[in-house]
């Protein structure tokens, strides 16, 4: 009986586990391989039998059409890469628009669903409900089309105060052209933020050393208001407003908000908006009420209670959603191909692949933008939340 | 010994109850309350009566054509007009009953999954699962059993978005259930593959893998060999969506507890027999609430197909409003498109915030 | 700042509770109280689940508004005043059954908030304070750890040195021990009584017997909401006078 315990004997066989384990991997590895030698020989086949020929030279070549927004200059006679260019500034553009908005938005909802008020809470509740409910092409498809393209022509255009225009071509406003005074306010600007922030650590430190409180936002209020002005009184004011004119059918000067942005920044802040709302709501609610209470018990005013003890706790539940949330906005700008607003998706992915004919390239340099967005924002993730992890033993 | 009699519970003091007070508790409790309060009032009555005059007090219900609509508010002739397409799509009005039959055929199929009495849950629902697609399929393409063929470009409507959402959730279950074992698996190989594989689609708009399915999927085919159009969105949709339910189920087997790994292996069990029997079973109960939360995103999403030319609701509605003989319908035809998608979304969310409930109060000690 | 407080003259005590009836919605949970408590003098308050004993004690720093009576704490009354009950505050410190520390500040960081916030003191001040507590309560080597390293005693400890920073004339314990596991309600304990041979005037919500036998001055029983029987401990121990008092000493000391 006893020479079967012992040391096992180190014989290869299928009922180990470790080698099924190990043929299993190879198995797999060999069959994704395959698939893709597959993928990429049928590929190769197709391609030859079109003629169409792969690589990225396409990108030098000159592409041709018009583009109804850029936000760098652009003519037809310009290549494909500064298409590309312009379509991922646009895409950028609706993103950082959109996320600043809907934060704002999503907030103020967020916090009106916990108000004591019932009615405000209600109505926050609803607003919810109705707009994540919905899907945001909809949305977008809705603004655009029942919204905007139905405002009045240039002619007939709704004015506010001779200074904003609402028509069916967009929003018009006073454009800011700088002056020789422009530089000079901008550096003055720099240095009230910087008085600013020399005011605020210097308050904070005698705040720590002798436990007198300063009143930092008044000081720094003024310290913004007064510097600029200031300058503007020696050297003159910084900008003059080019107001837009109605000539024949449309509006000259001035800036325009094309309807498609216009369509697609609301729908994609309302949208998101719900859902940072649940999100803040959640965080706020996830500190227990025994925070406050012992805040509270502490002597600590609501308004230390908040800052001190209620928002850095929240903050750490709420900002991983959050910026989730954040990326759905930037993929979901893509959207846009539905209406037409030259971002990346429906410029260069739309316009792009149909003119050149160059599927793949197009697809995958489209799809890397994003991928790159997407892994470089949930690294970030990864390192705040390592850092802002609660110590627990 | 002194007997200690209890005084009387006692009404609280007048001020207290009643819709006065109520009032005063919740909207006019400070000065900032009752501004607050009215805000709200301000808002409702500058949405509110508009929007009512427009959706019913001067709608239009009645009539055929767009001449029919004389009164300022909406037009709902142009829906009533426009119904059968919206829900069914190009699909021939005298064949549409099997459209309906398919509907009635799930929701009776479907219906003993939601009694609680009903016993062999598992069992039916997989039957259920495996034996409706065929029978669905079959009804709505035809071909067969004495049917006519109606091909799936003539497909369209709601009944197009229920067919992409449905297949896309089905087909994306097994996959994303098999991508988020791989995802936990002790060998490297295998879980480098799905990480990969999960966090490509994760990270990348649906919008761009439609794109991809519709021009690229044809390239990677061999020659002669073509799908149809709603084919090739249904395979991207489910490799989309594949994604996001495996990283639910992950949040799944990340709840078990480890003991139950053990007491699976402990009893001998191999890898896919204490999956199948223990694991599993628990930790997709613990996630049907977040899957039904991703069919949700998905129902919502199937409306990007219009980017592909495909016509599901929105893009009937979509083509409807650019008819020249009912212009100026759009903003009826979005918003009864977007009332079918609200409720449907309301619906399930409603249900998997119910689903949630149940469970959390089974799961407590 | 204190001009704007109403200091009522007493001599009747540190705390007085006049008639103090509470509702809940429908429910009375409080019903004609009637406490006086001297400076210096240590209370326990004990009775059946849902007596009315934690809400008693958290009217005393308003987490709980009263409906009906008067409650005068440190010559002031408390009111709807915001500015009356945040004096209050400040004078009476307050350590909860699940600790309540601030798990995203250190220890010493729970210690400083109060007083650099409230009682406005300089930082080094507030942490010389803090330190001094903390090694009364003795865990000063754990200052720069978060309340999540901690065990729960320690972490109770904590809770006690916190709010001793505010040096506050009145502490109000909420079952202290309750949430702890058995080997760690000593220290806490401890504490306490070292802080009652100080002189601090406490009032206590505990099921401890043994602690209100050899701390307190005075015994508190109560039960739906009423004072059922109040009397020196070793009267009340060994003699109650009520049957009620009777039969909740035979379930709790068996």
């Amino acid at each position: 009986m006893q020479t079967k315990v012992g040391a096992p004997k180190p014989r290869l066989s299928l009922g180990d586990p470790r080698v099924r384990g190990w043929l299993f991997q190879i198995i797999t590895v060999a069959l994704v391989v395959f698939m893709g030698w597959y993928l990429f020989n049928n590929t190769q086949t197709n391609l030859q039998h079109r003629g169409i020929t792969s690589g990225f030279d396409f990108l030098q070549r000159s592409a041709g059409f018009g583009i109804a927004q850029h936000l760098i200059d652009y003519t037809e006679s310009d290549s494909y890469s500064r298409v590309f260019l312009i379509g991922l500034l646009n895409t950028l553009l609706v993103s950082v628009i959109g996320i600043v908005l809907a934060t704002i938005l999503g907030f103020i909802v967020g916090i009106a669903r916990l108000s004591s008020n019932w009615m405000i809470s209600k109505l926050a509740t609803v607003y919810v409900e109705v707009f994540r409910n919905i899907p945001p092409l909809l949305q977008i498809l809705f603004w655009y089309f029942a919204v905007f393209l139905t405002m009045p022509g240039p002619r007939n255009s709704h004015n506010f105060a001779d200074i904003f225009y609402m028509s069916s071509r967009g929003l018009n406003m006073p454009a800011a052209v700088g002056t020789e005074a422009f530089w000079p306010f901008m550096a003055s600007v720099l240095l009230a933020i910087v008085a600013v922030v020399l005011m605020v650590r210097r308050a904070n430190q005698r705040f720590e050393e002798t436990g007198v409180p300063f009143h930092k936002f008044w000081v720094g209020l003024a310290l913004m208001l007064v510097i600029p002005g200031l300058c503007v009184l020696l050297f003159g004011t910084p900008v003059h407003w080019e107001m837009p004119q109605l000539k024949g059918f449309n509006f000259v000067g001035g800036w325009v908000l094309i309807p498609e942005l216009l369509a697609l920044t609301i729908a994609l802040t309302v949208y998101t908006a719900a859902f940072i709302a649940e999100i803040v709501r959640s965080g706020i609610k996830s500190v227990s009420h025994g925070q406050t209470e012992a805040a509270r018990s502490l002597g600590l005013r609501p308004g230390p209670t908040l800052r001190k003890v209620i928002i850095p706790q929240a903050l750490r539940v709420i900002i991983p959603p959050l910026t989730s949330q954040y990326l759905n906005l930037v993929k979901n700008s893509s959207l846009a191909a539905g209406i037409g607003y030259p971002e990346m998706v429906s410029l260069f992915a739309g316009t792009v692949l149909n003119q050149t004919g160059q599927a793949i390239e197009v697809i995958a340099i489209t799809m890397s933008v994003y991928l790159a967005i997407s892994i470089s924002i949930s690294l970030l993730m990864n390192w705040y939340n390592t850092r802002i992890a609660l110590i627990e033993r | 010994m002194t007997t200690h009699v209890f005084k009387p519970d006692m009404p609280p003091p007048g001020n207290r109850i009643g819709i006065v007070a109520w009032a005063r508790a919740n909207l006019f409790s400070s000065w900032l309350n009752t501004l607050l309060t009215l805000f709200a009032f301000y808002l409702i009555w500058l949405i509110v009566p508009p929007l009512l005059s427009w959706t019913i007090l001067d709608a239009n219900w009645v009539g055929s054509t767009r001449a029919d609509c004389t009164k300022d508010g909406a037009c709902w002739v142009f829906i009533q007009q426009r119904f059968g397409q919206f829900m069914y799509g190009y699909y021939p009005t005298e064949l549409r009953w099997r459209v309906d039959l398919s509907v009635w055929l799930a929701v009776i199929g479907a219906a003993p999954l939601f009694i609680s009495r009903f016993k062999h849950k598992a069992i039916y629902g997989l039957g259920f699962l495996v034996v409706y697609p065929i029978l669905a399929y079959s009804l709505l393409h035809g071909g067969h059993w004495g049917l006519t063929n109606v091909a799936t470009s003539q497909w369209g409507g709601l009944m197009l978005t229920l067919v992409i959402a449905t297949v896309g959730i089905a087909g994306a279950l097994p996959l994303g259930i098999l991508l988020a074992l791989g995802r936990r698996s002790d060998m490297p190989a295998i879980r480098v593959v799905c990480v990969t594989f999960i966090e490509f689609w994760r990270g990348v708009p649906l919008i761009t893998v439609l794109f991809m399915s519709s021009v690229m999927l044809p390239l990677f085919l061999p020659e002669g060999m073509n799908f149809d159009k709603l084919l090739r969105a249904l395979i991207g949709v489910i490799l989309f969506q594949s994604a996001y339910v495996a990283e639910v189920v992950r949040g799944g087997l990340q709840a078990i507890p480890k003991g139950q790994y053990e007491a699976a292996a402990a009893m001998g069990l191999g890898y896919w027999r204490s999956m199948g029997l223990v694991i599993l079973p628990q930790a997709l109960k613990l996630v049907i609430p977040g899957i039904v939360n991703t069919f949700i995103a998905l129902f919502k999403d199937t409306s990007l197909v219009i980017i592909i030319g495909l016509f599901d609701l929105l893009n009937s509605v979509k083509q409807a409003a650019a008819d020249p003989t009912w212009l100026g319908m759009a903003t009826e035809g979005y918003v009864f498109a977007a009332l079918v998608f609200w409720i449907f979304c309301f619906g399930m969310s409603r249900y998997s915030m119910h689903l949630e409930h149940k469970l959390d109060t089974g799961h407590k000690r | 700042m204190s001009e704007a407080i109403k200091k009522t003259a007493s001599a009747e005590g540190i705390i007085q509770m006049q008639g103090v009836n509470k509702w809940y919605g429908q429910f009375h949970v409080l019903k004609d109280i009637n406490l006086n408590v001297q400076p210096g003098e240590r209370i326990v308050l004990c009775g059946p689940s849902g007596s009315g004993k934690s809400t008693t004690i958290r009217c005393l720093n308003r987490l709980e508004e009263h409906q009906q009576g008067r409650i005068v704490v440190d010559g002031v009354e408390l009111t709807n005043d915001i500015k009356q009950i945040e004096s209050v505050r400040r004078e009476v410190g307050m350590v909860f059954q699940h600790f309540n520390l601030f798990p995203h500040l250190t220890i010493l960081q729970n210690c400083t908030l109060a007083p650099m916030w409230v009682r406005k003191m300089p930082k080094r001040k507030a942490e010389e304070i803090a330190m001094h507590y903390l090694e009364r309560v003795r865990i000063p080597e754990q200052a720069h750890k978060y309340p999540g390293q901690l065990s729960g005693g320690q972490q109770q400890r904590v809770a006690i040195a916190r709010a001793l920073c505010m040096k506050p004339k009145i502490m109000l314990f909420d079952e202290p021990t309750s949430a702890l596991d058995p080997e760690m309600v000593k220290e806490v304990l401890d504490t306490m009584i070292g802080l009652a041979e100080d002189g601090m005037t406490m009032l206590c919500v505990t099921h401890e017997m043994g602690f209100a036998r050899t701390v307190a001055n005075r015994v508190i029983f109560m039960d739906k909401g009423e004072i059922v029987e109040e009397a020196a401990p070793n009267d009340f121990f060994d003699n109650p006078q009520n049957d009620r008092t009777k039969l909740f000493l035979n379930q709790i000391l068996h």
